[in-house]
């Protein structure tokens, strides 16, 4: 495909810099938001584009997480573009509200910085605070590098709004190793941006005064959001969710490729990004940044002639089921990369889905899990190494000696 | 309330209500009627700005007060408060 | 800030309901009158949010709504956060010239979901200064889930988790200052109101949709169920908390406190402020006050009600009694 892409300029940027960027380059109305390492750069870079007059965003300085989300979902219900952020403790203090705002349709933007939950307190990278939201019926993206990070808000915006879509996006990215970590970043200008995301398009709906109604609080045509539902509808507005979610991942990709033409950028097809997977007989399967470290190791591999792949999954939210059994159907052995865990859940939750989708394929590669990097552990080359040697042996031995492992943690 | 319920592809998003309340009778909930003698009515217009369920109106074409039995609850507030005490409580079955 | 508004009864009874009939309330409900009482005074394009809670369910049983105002419920303890979204989103419409109307907003939340639960965002909001009107509908304790205990549960009321006992008659703690914490974030307005006096309810809403910034009123809104007498007392207890002086009415403009006329002359002729044991008598909440084992729990309720009392005619500059 040629690529036609626009003038941009190079910045150094960490990955809180980089999405506080991109948020004020997307003509963003309302943003409400409450500190907490490592997102608090986002915030704190916000707040300074509206004290130099830089946005005319409404910036809503809460007293909590719970209400920061609350009052995106509220605005947004209004009507506007909203976006937050959070982390660990800050999203789980907003899961109850996470849950609202996908069963309100609201198109809420969010930032996650992934840092690991309590107790004890840690503040570095783990992805136990958006896995567990995972059934909050958000769409989660998990990027690998600051400037995916920067590209995907810009596209998040574009894909919640979808009238076809309608739900909330998150937009994960790792804690320091991508928050706080200096970067080359290729920023567009405001003009591309603010041309690309356009204005909030409102979806009409039906209305308790029979008529067709643009789905927002709007004292003209007023609509009631937010009922009692019980089991003779509630079911079928969960429902409505799932078709959401289904249509998703083709937005997603829509989105990918038009973002592409612009920025000559792309994240595999937007859903899943493959490395060396064709021919691969074994391969490890990740999220977020542990991709770019893979990747190393996978090339180190290739050269020693060893058939070794990465896919990263870049949605997780929705599962690009059909995209993760066609690249890795033909694997002999895969090691699924968690960075959380499910305790007493015999793996992590990447490894869960993963093993699932495999069932149904012919060939039934054997699938392994490694937890590694809890609290911010380092998860360094070696240890990559060391999972594709192990992926080697199940190879060639076609057994598998212990299903999930705990890659990094002194015994 | 035997409609055929719609299916997930029917109903609006997000639980956006289709109906108004005033679809919803509420006046056979009702064990105590309120009737009103309009020799005694005042017509203070007291008891609309007490009751609950908007059940009593100000009927601009008679200049009167009227109740709305499709919703009236028969909570008997009127009756109580009625400065005129025009108002009184009567069993439901006891009418005629 | 002084309203110039001025209506007749027959006004506001022609006003259609914004808030209408059809909806699920008990009978006898003191919330619902509120409710409608306040939709009465609206001066224009409006937005409703409400709490979880008795009001947010029986309106909104899907598929049917009895509001005839845009209106969103979200959760349990954040309506004021729900109002402060709505609020950042008209301002920013206005700024971006996407919205030209003025929009009022309006805030409903029960007494668990405003002294308990939602005091946080409340607080919050307040403190951020968003323009919106607070209404608290107090019925003094959670009765959508069956009557529990909550911060706004009077002294010695029995509810489902402080049941009269054998050895504890009722609620041990008194109810929490909650409009006085109002009154501590200077926000421009805070006033009390009772459904007995509807044209009070009105006008104060009216006053605290006037005023920039955020207004809280605290409407006393008593409930057959919880307290357990005749659906048909719902005015007259009403009436009755005023006038024992266990709820005096009152409005605070910026921090410039005054009695409402109900209580105000009460102050001015105290042979009019009747015995809390008047007030207690009329409902089964607080029938085992009424018992030689636990009578002392009446003088302490008056001892209580007396001082609160006294400390508001000392803000409002009356003499003390």
């Amino acid at each position: 495909m040629t690529v036609v892409s626009v003038q941009q300029n190079v910045l150094a940027l960490n990955g809180d810099e980089a999405v506080a960027l991109a948020v004020k380059q997307s003509d963003v109305d309302v943003v409400a938001a409450y500190p907490i390492t490592p997102q608090t750069i986002i915030v704190e870079r916000f707040s300074e584009y509206v004290a130099d007059g830089e946005v005319d965003t409404e910036f809503v300085c809460t007293e909590s997480e719970h209400s920061a989300l609350t009052a995106c979902l509220t605005a947004s219900a209004t009507g506007v573009r909203t976006f937050t952020a959070s982390a660990s403790a800050g999203l789980a203090l907003m899961h109850e509200i996470l849950y609202v705002t996908s069963g309100c349709r609201a198109p809420v933007v969010m930032a996650i910085a992934n840092r690991a939950l309590s107790a004890p307190i840690n503040i570095h990278c783990d992805h136990s605070d958006s896995m567990v939201e995972r059934d909050s019926g958000w769409i989660q993206v998990y990027v690998e590098n600051s400037q995916e990070a920067y590209d995907s808000i810009i596209q998040a915006f574009r894909i919640a709004e979808n009238p076809e879509v309608l739900l909330p996006v998150m937009v994960c990215l790792d804690a320091f190793f991508l928050s706080h970590t200096l970067e080359n970043v290729r920023v567009l200008s405001d003009d591309i941006v603010q041309g690309f995301v356009g204005l909030r398009k409102i979806p009409l709906v039906a209305s308790h005064e029979g008529k067709k109604v643009p789905f927002r609080l709007d004292p003209e045509n007023p609509i009631t959001i937010g009922p009692l539902d019980l089991y003779d509808y509630y079911f079928e507005h969960k429902r409505q969710q799932e078709e959401a979610m289904n249509h998703a991942p083709q937005v997603i990709k829509r989105v990918h490729d038009e973002y592409a033409q612009l920025s000559g950028r792309r994240y595999g097809n937007g859903l899943i990004e493959t490395y060396e997977l064709e021919d691969a007989e074994i391969a490890a399967v990740c999220v977020g940044s542990t991709a770019g470290t893979a990747k190393t190791v996978v090339d180190e591999l290739r050269a020693k002639g060893v058939k070794a792949g990465l896919l990263r999954l870049r949605t997780f939210r929705p599962l690009p089921t059909a995209d993760v059994k066609e690249a890795l159907e033909s694997v002999r052995a895969i090691a699924v990369m968690d960075r959380s865990n499910s305790f007493g859940g015999n793996g992590g939750p990447v490894f869960h889905e993963i093993r699932h989708i495999l069932y149904d394929s012919k060939t039934h590669p054997h699938v392994v899990n490694y937890i590694y990097g809890l609290g911010g552990r380092d998860m360094p080359q070696s240890l990559i190494r060391g999972i594709y040697r192990d992926l080697g042996e199940i190879s060639e031995t076609d057994r598998v000696e212990s299903r999930v492992h705990f890659a990094g943690v002194r015994e | 309330m035997t409609e055929k319920q719609k299916g997930w592809k029917e109903v609006p998003v997000a639980g956006v209500c289709w109906k108004p309340a005033t679809d919803y009778p509420t006046g056979d909930w009702r064990t105590f009627k309120p009737i009103r003698d309009p020799e005694k009515c005042t017509k203070c217009l007291l008891c609309p700005m007490i009751c609950p369920d908007s059940a009593i109106e100000w009927n601009r074409n008679t200049e009167d007060i009227q109740f709305d039995y499709d919703f009236c609850k028969g909570c008997g507030i009127c009756a109580n408060e009625c400065p005129a005490e025009a108002i009184i409580m009567t069993r439901e079955e006891e009418e005629a | 800030m002084a309203t110039t508004w001025k209506f007749t009864a027959k006004e506001i009874v022609e006003k259609p309901d914004l808030f209408t009939s059809g909806h699920r309330a008990c009978a006898g409900c003191g919330p619902a009158i509120a409710l409608r009482q306040i939709m009465k005074a609206t001066r224009g394009p409006t937005i409703v949010t409400n709490a979880t809670g008795c009001m947010e369910v029986v309106s909104t049983i899907y598929p049917y709504t009895a509001w005839k105002v845009p209106w969103i419920h979200t959760a349990f303890e954040n309506a004021a956060a729900n109002a402060s979204g709505i609020a950042a989103a008209l301002k920013a419409m206005k700024r971006k010239g996407r919205l030209q109307e003025d929009i009022d907003i309006i805030a409903f939340a029960g007494d668990g979901g405003t002294f308990d639960i939602g005091i946080q965002a409340l607080s919050g909001a307040a403190e951020r200064g968003h323009d919106f009107l607070y209404v608290l509908y107090d019925n003094e304790a959670y009765m959508n889930t069956g009557i529990q205990r909550s911060g706004g549960t009077p002294h010695g009321a029995s509810t489902t988790t402080s049941p009269a006992g054998k050895v504890i008659p009722g609620k041990r703690q008194y109810k929490k200052a909650i409009a006085d914490i109002m009154v501590a974030h200077e926000i421009p307005y805070v006033a009390t109101a009772s459904i007995a006096y509807w044209q009070d309810v009105l006008m104060k809403t009216r006053k605290g949709l006037e005023v920039e910034g955020p207004a809280f009123l605290h409407v006393l809104a008593p409930c057959p169920r919880g307290w357990r007498y005749d659906t048909s007392k719902t005015i007259e207890i009403a009436q009755l908390a005023v006038e024992t002086c266990i709820f005096p009415l009152w409005e605070s403009t910026d921090g410039q406190c005054s009695l409402s006329p109900q209580s105000k002359i009460v102050a001015l002729k105290p042979e009019r402020k009747r015995p809390v044991k008047e007030y207690l008598e009329t409902q089964r909440r607080f029938r085992h006050l009424l018992t030689p084992e636990f009578e002392s729990e009446i003088d302490n309720i008056q001892k209580m009600t007396d001082k609160r009392w006294n400390k508001l005619l000392r803000r409002c500059n009356l003499v003390s009694l």
